[in-house]
């Protein structure tokens, strides 16, 4: 009978792994799984319940943890990449041609973080959109929602730097014309780009500068704040899902997030991450020939991304295409969950059923404009011409803004007026504008051929 | 004692508070001049001897690669240094001798001979570096490019 004896004494190897792992890794009960949950350094940004319905697929997408997935993928292929590449501009193209060819794997290593880089974007741009048109940002998510836009620009931050490293002709004047951009900062332009560039053009300075911005600098603040909005998620739990006819004030079933949602999270990482590895084998990252500062390529397009953007300077001053639209645009996208205090469509997608003929009414009015704006300032209008007497900064920058703002006011009345609410009259104009940027995108990158001419997809060099 | 008293808890707080400010401040700041341009002697920045003032013919640009310029000498004999770099977006602007004219080939800005726009989107004319001539030497100063609205007469350097 060992009833009454005191209980044995756990061996070593126990007592040394429970100062590792306190929790049973294996847990019995809900308390226990919930516990190992809260009791983690990296699960503990998790809650330790979730509403089940959040958990269904075509609501998130899993675009959020996609974005996690894809963080890591890019350190550990960025850090095995910082072994084979050297910074300067006599070495680096060498090192890249010798990474490809000699280096064990190091094709592979170097297609996988660029074309993570790439999908990275489009991630971020669509989780933005999928809690945009489910209302994920309404109180109290609304600081969240600015730490995911701080994101997006450290995301583009960090692929604006990278494309520079390879040295090659792209990256030499994509990043050329992309630092010129911000030249046209008022006032303080000149001087950001000297610092960034380290002197008056792209150069070694440039070169190094952009490599300790892209290793070290935007990597840490990346993680910080994607730590910051994990936990936010945790701290405000995922809006719940609903159709347009439920009221949202139903009592929400919870499950403990080991196995719920972990499980999926790990069978997710895992699909995509055989995608993207397959992706990374059968196509190659793009190098040009070594960077030549005495030949411009024709035409000089900026990376896929920015080409929105190209495409607004063509039409406009560049104060009002590089720093003013795009600038308004960044400081609406920030405000847009301070200007609805109590937004009841939270889950909802679309806001309503009415909301989504709405959203689908905009993006035609959205690619319909902006193709039409296109083709009217190439064969009709000049305003400058049309304006002689007044400076190109009024003529082709005050003139055109003022009749786009003059146009969103009349959309967004016109809804107004004919019962939309305040929320989906937003909605509209959101997706207008963002139908209309996607249009410019997608003109610049297939449209645009020699010399930034209108031209069909297939007579454009790629 | 006067009514509004300051505690020297309170002056104490307000100590390590700017200290802390400063400490911050002073962090940012070096950090930033570490990123600030460093320019190499005999670089692209310096002064460049472009050659004796007989070598270029009226009419004629001649591109230096390393100076980033084209030295322009116009039909009545004057000399203008033009920065390469398009107003714009930064492009390198070649030279198209058979239309005589810097056509660029990222956004298809174009500008005369001396400098002037002839096709947007560029802003400004091309920026000119200052230009001497001493002793029949053609002399370049690349470290300081001249930004300007309107081409003016006055800025063509004579022999």
């Amino acid at each position: 009978m060992n009833d009454n004896l005191p209980e044995a004494r756990p061996g070593l190897v126990q007592r040394l792994w429970r100062s590792v792992q306190r929790d049973p890794l294996s847990p019995e009960s809900d308390r226990d799984r919930m516990r190992l949950v809260m009791n983690n350094l990296i699960l503990h940004l998790h809650p330790s319940k979730v509403a089940a319905r959040t958990l269904r697929f075509n609501y998130t997408f899993g675009l959020g943890g996609l974005l996690a997935l894809l963080a890591v993928i890019q350190v550990v292929t960025g850090v095995l990449l910082m072994f084979a590449y050297t910074p300067s501009p006599d070495s680096a193209y060498q090192s890249m041609l010798a990474l490809q060819t000699e280096v064990p794997f190091g094709q592979l290593i170097r297609n996988l973080h660029h074309w993570s880089a790439n999908l990275m974007i489009v991630a971020i741009v669509l989780h933005l959109l999928r809690v945009f048109f489910t209302g994920g940002f309404a109180s109290p998510r609304q600081f969240n929602w600015v730490l995911g836009i701080i994101l997006l620009l450290l995301v583009v931050g960090a692929n604006f730097t990278g494309y520079l490293l390879p040295w090659d002709q792209l990256a030499y004047w994509a990043v050329t014309v992309g630092s010129s951009l911000i030249g046209y900062i008022p006032l303080a332009g000149d001087a950001i780009t000297r610092l960034l560039l380290g002197g008056p053009e792209v150069g070694a300075a440039t070169l190094t500068n952009f490599y300790g911005l892209h290793v070290a600098v935007i990597p840490l603040t990346l993680f910080a704040v994607m730590s910051f909005h994990l936990w936010r998620v945790r701290k405000d739990t995922l809006t719940v899902p609903r159709r347009a006819d439920e009221p949202g004030d139903v009592p929400v079933e919870k499950v403990t997030t080991i196995p719920h949602l972990v499980s999926r999270e790990l069978i997710f990482a895992l699909v995509m991450l055989a995608l993207i590895i397959a992706w990374a084998v059968v196509f190659n990252a793009p190098l040009e020939e070594a960077a030549n500062p005495d030949h411009s390529p024709n035409p000089a397009k900026a990376a896929w991304y920015f080409m929105g953007l190209q495409e607004l300077l063509l039409h406009f001053h560049p104060t009002f295409g590089a720093i003013i639209i795009p600038g308004l645009a960044l400081l609406g996208l920030a405000a847009l969950p301070y200007l609805e205090p109590d937004m009841e469509a939270q889950g909802i997608w679309f806001r309503s059923i009415q909301g989504r003929w709405i959203a689908g009414i905009s993006i035609v009015i959205g690619v319909l404009s902006a193709a039409l704006f296109v083709g009217l300032d190439e064969v009709l209008l000049d305003l400058p011409a049309l304006l002689p007497f007044l400076p190109t900064v009024i003529s082709n920058g005050w003139v055109p803004l003022a009749g786009i703002l003059l146009f969103l006011l009349a959309y967004y009345e016109g809804l107004y007026r004919l019962g939309a609410t305040a929320c989906e009259a937003r909605l509209a104009i959101f997706t207008l504008l963002l139908a209309a940027f996607f249009t410019f995108t997608i003109i610049g990158i297939f449209f645009r051929g020699e010399g930034m001419a209108l031209v069909m997809p297939w007579s454009v060099i790629p | 004692m006067t009514e509004q008293s300051v505690s020297r808890r309170d002056v104490l707080k307000l100590g390590w508070g700017l200290a802390s400010a400063a400490i911050l401040g002073e962090g940012l700041l070096i950090g930033l001049r570490f990123l600030a341009p460093r320019v190499g002697e005999g670089e692209f920045g310096s002064v460049i001897t472009a050659g004796p003032t007989d070598s270029f013919i009226a009419g004629s640009v001649t591109p230096f690669n390393e100076g980033r310029f084209y030295l322009v000498r116009l039909e009545d004999g004057g000399f203008l240094a033009l920065y390469r770099r398009c107003t714009h977006l930064g492009c390198s602007v070649p030279y198209d001798a058979t239309r005589g004219e810097f056509v660029c080939p990222c956004h298809g800005s174009a500008f005369s001979i001396e400098g002037r726009v002839l096709n947007a989107p560029a802003p400004r004319p091309l920026d000119m570096f200052p230009v001497t001539v001493q002793d029949g030497q053609v002399f370049v100063d690349t470290g300081n490019p001249v930004e300007r609205d309107v081409h003016e007469a006055q800025s063509v350097v004579y022999a």
